[in-house]
């Protein structure tokens, strides 16, 4: 075997660290931990490329091109880099959004008269769900750990990350925060606010938990598929690790 | 015919089954061949491991091994047969009115025969549909909204054409609509899931029942406005169901929110059948029991009531069916058979 590898060790870290901060928008959970990142082949002169494949051949066309696109922005950010290609595999729409997603195009540029809009609005949205079902998470794990509706809803932020909680509720706290400015500007104030970035009443909690509850069996819902897919499919394809490709200098003549 | 500990028997119609051929000679396409593949990964991700089918078995079964799975093996005394065109990706269809038809005929009194219509056929299928109304004596269609038709990938039940297909459906008393919600590719920029064209049909067509197969999963909060304000929309429970036994608390959570929203009298259960059969979805709704602190949640119950209701009752009252009567002929049948 030839000792030409010239590819820092670094590096593939660096680009899985890169990757697990893009998330599935609609399943508000890390591309990598969801294992939709298949291959990485790093070039030597700095170009990156990166392989991800989602469970069906059919899933959601625009939450794969706001992947791929994302997955681009993200590796693109390492200063190191000189270019990635994103490569969604065994899609319908695979060449369509590789090319779109390739050229720095939009949504729209890459999909012409089908593509309505931007995809934007849709990004927002699942921001959105995903900020409502974090903080349900966190007040469902609050209240079952003594806390009372009316502590809670009279919590600011700084009191919120002064609580008391054990490990799992230090986790959900810090995922709240992330994206509790999705809904208010203002990064001081009361910790619990509504959609709208409306105060919560104490007394109106439970009923405002419940609801909140059907944004969670819905991400639930398709992240317990989207995950059996996807294990179904990797039985029948191949290795379920990220395949790191590490070229071989002579092989592609870069000296 | 589902007898419980004490004697009782639960009278079941299956709302939602198939007979498809997705054989390797039927397949149109890459997709045809993607299609079966997607639905053999619900399969196999969401059946219990004894309970599951090889690739061929799965990609056609065909009538005998129906009638064997969902009558004799299975819990039903009933099913509403659904067709599901996909000419697009199938040379003689995915599963068609006529060939379900030829199905149901060689066992009387079992099936439902529905049918279906496409709105992107415009003046003329509006001749055929009334036709094929008279011929199947319909009570029913199954409408796939996210079916791909030439460059097209879908359409809305808001689309005026679907309006006038929805109009002359009421006309010739078809007035169970089942609408399979789950992913649509058009518009591509917005929620592939959306539910709201049900909103808007079942506002201006109050003479025809929306039954929403899969309940609008992944979209349970919308669907659940929708069908909480609109007395004719249905919440079919085919793809909800089989997570009881892989996720029960899920599914806990899944049935409690219905219960709330819509309530017993607007669920109906539907096993998906060639996906999932109805043997062992029956036995775990059967023993399931919601989890108390769900319950206190909701504020909901799943008693035998509403079990029944689930399981029969509501399908029976949608489609006219008389349990009773049915249950005559379903016994007259039997003998009839074995002398």
């Amino acid at each position: 075997m030839i000792a030409a590898d010239r590819v820092k060790p670094d590096r593939a870290a660096q680009v899985q660290a890169c990757l697990a901060t893009v998330m599935d928008p609609e399943l508000d959970e890390s591309v990598t931990e969801l294992g939709f990142v298949s291959d990485v082949d790093l070039l030597p002169d700095g170009e990156v490329h990166v392989g991800f494949r989602l469970p069906t051949y059919w899933c959601a066309v625009n939450f794969a091109f706001l992947m791929a696109d994302d997955m681009r922005q993200a590796v693109q950010r390492l200063p190191w880099v000189t270019r990635v290609q994103v490569h969604l595999h065994d899609h319908m729409y695979a060449d369509t959004i590789n090319d779109g997603v390739a050229k720095g195009a939009g949504f729209q540029a890459a999909f012409g008269g089908d593509a309505e809009g931007g995809l934007e609005g849709l990004r927002q949205t699942f921001l959105v769900k995903a900020f409502q079902r974090r903080q349900q998470a966190l007040l469902q794990h609050l209240l079952d750990a003594g806390h009372t509706a009316a502590e809670l809803v009279a919590l600011d932020i700084g009191g919120l990350q002064d609580l008391a909680v054990d490990g799992d509720g230090r986790r959900l706290v810090e995922r709240y925060l992330e994206r509790r400015g999705v809904v208010v500007g203002a990064s001081s104030g009361a910790a619990f606010v509504d959609a709208t970035g409306a105060l919560l009443a104490a007394e109106a909690l439970p009923v405002y938990l419940r609801d909140l509850r059907r944004v969670s069996i819905n991400t639930d819902f398709n992240g317990a598929l989207c995950r059996g897919l996807l294990e179904v499919r990797d039985r029948e394809l191949v290795a379920q690790a990220i395949h790191i490709v590490r070229r071989p200098l002579d092989r592609i003549g870069v000296t | 015919m589902y007898k419980t500990a004490s004697g009782e028997e639960i009278f079941i119609i299956d709302d939602h089954v198939h007979n498809w051929d997705a054989s390797k000679a039927n397949q149109k396409n890459v997709h045809g061949e993607q299609f079966i593949n997607c639905f053999y990964a619900y399969h196999t991700f969401l059946s219990p491991p004894e309970k599951l089918w090889t690739r061929e078995k799965f990609e056609r079964y065909g009538g005998d091994q129906m009638h064997r799975d969902l009558f004799v093996d299975g819990y039903d005394d009933m099913a509403i047969f659904q067709p599901t065109y996909l000419t697009d990706f199938y040379v003689n269809g995915f599963n068609t009115t006529e060939q379900n038809a030829a199905v149901a005929a060689n066992y009387p009194n079992r099936f439902i025969v529905n049918g279906a219509f496409d709105p992107r056929d415009e003046a003329a299928g509006l001749d055929a549909f009334e036709e094929l109304a008279a011929t199947y004596k319909l009570k029913g269609v199954k409408l796939y909204t996210g079916e791909w038709r030439g460059e097209s990938r879908g359409y809305k039940l808001s689309d005026p054409w679907a309006e006038k297909y929805l109009a002359l459906a009421e006309k010739l008393g078809v007035k169970n609509i089942h609408v399979h919600k789950g992913p649509t590719i058009l518009p591509l920029d917005r929620d592939a899931f959306d539910v709201a064209d049900i909103d808007i049909a079942a506002t201006n067509f109050q003479g025809l029942n929306f039954i929403v197969e899969h309940c609008g999963l992944p979209r349970l909060d919308d669907f659940c406005w929708i069908a909480t304000q609109e007395t004719n929309v249905y919440g079919g429970l085919a793809v909800a169901l089989p997570f009881i036994k892989k996720n029960p608390k899920y599914f806990s959570h899944v049935i409690s929110q219905l219960l709330m929203w819509l309530g017993p009298d607007k669920l109906l259960y539907g096993s998906d059948y060639g996906i999932w059969t109805p043997d062992w979805l029956i036995e775990a709704f059967m023993a399931f029991e919601l989890p108390a602190d769900i319950a206190a949640e909701t504020g909901v119950i799943l008693d035998l009531e509403a079990k029944k209701k689930i399981l029969g009752l509501n399908a029976a009252r949608l489609y006219g069916i008389d349990i009773v009567a049915q249950k005559k002929l379903l016994a007259n049948e039997k003998s009839r058979r074995s002398t």
